[in-house]
């Protein structure tokens, strides 16, 4: 088994806030990043897919169309969005990092063919990271 | 879904490998320039992984100023611009870097309640590093 990473940057905003939580309790819990007006980061991806090495190829996954479902599926839909008003996962969920790795790992996991996704990770600054890895 | 949150800190401090349990030539044979009697100082960066199911009103596994202020207040307070020789975490010990990441592991599974602790992971410098999870295999 071999496992092979692949890196992704894209910039996108975002503001914490449950509707059913009262505005002091969301201050409280979420502090500065409850400003409804968003504030943003420049996030880093790593998506790790996992497999055995096509003895043809040499390859566990085609690095292109790895790059391809990336962009597609994930890039395009977040770089440059305002998460909670423009990715439909975060209608109803917080666009936490912990959140953004799931719906990421949502994203990928059905359309990666030749490879496994082991894991997804994403760091929301250079100091900060959330790993995912398929766990219920 | 369980997701792993790390975070990462800077803290300096200066240390001296020497144990009292080798002669002068051993220990000088054993850690070399890291025995200078002055002792030398590293910009260390560790990191806590911790882990948990994602509460679902939150989004969080745990809430990122809970664990900031636990290790603001009970890890860098206490280490950084310090002498890691003088203190009390290391009277029986040599303050190397597997032993400080024990020494931080500990004190994270005593008292932080807020999310399992996974490891703790220590850069020394760039070009070396240490990771601790307690007894057992290292998490993923």
């Amino acid at each position: 088994m071999v496992y092979l990473t692949r890196k992704a940057e894209f910039s996108a905003s975002h503001y914490y806030h449950n509707p059913e939580f009262s505005a002091e309790e969301n201050q409280r819990i979420f502090g500065k990043c409850n400003n409804p007006n968003g504030h943003g980061h420049n996030y880093t991806l790593e998506v790790t897919v996992k497999g055995e090495v096509n003895p043809r190829s040499g390859f566990v996954v085609d690095l292109k169309q790895l790059k391809d479902i990336l962009h597609r599926e994930v890039l395009d839909a977040m770089d440059h969005r305002f998460l909670n008003k423009e990715v439909p996962e975060f209608l109803t969920r917080i666009p936490t990092t912990e959140n953004l790795a799931i719906a990421i790992w949502q994203r990928l996991a059905p359309k990666l063919k030749a490879a496994q996704l082991h894991r997804v990770r994403v760091y929301e600054t250079p100091d900060l990271f959330v790993d995912f890895y398929g766990e219920a | 879904m369980k997701a792993y949150l790390t975070r990462r800190y800077m803290f300096s401090a200066s240390h001296r490998l020497h144990s009292d349990a080798m002669t002068a030539e051993e220990n000088r044979a054993t850690y070399g320039k890291c025995n200078n009697p002055h002792g030398h100082g590293h910009n260390y960066a560790l990191e806590v992984t911790v882990s948990g199911p994602v509460d679902e009103p939150t989004g969080m596994v745990c809430n990122l100023t809970d664990l900031d202020g636990f290790v603001q207040r009970e890890i860098l307070e206490r280490f950084d611009q310090q002498n890691l020789n003088v203190l009390p975490d290391f009277a029986a010990s040599v303050p190397t870097t597997e032993n400080l990441c024990i020494v931080i592991y500990d004190i994270l599974q005593r008292g932080f309640r807020y999310a399992h602790l996974e490891k703790v992971r220590f850069e020394e410098t760039m070009m070396n590093s240490f990771e601790y999870s307690g007894d057992g295999p290292l998490c993923k």
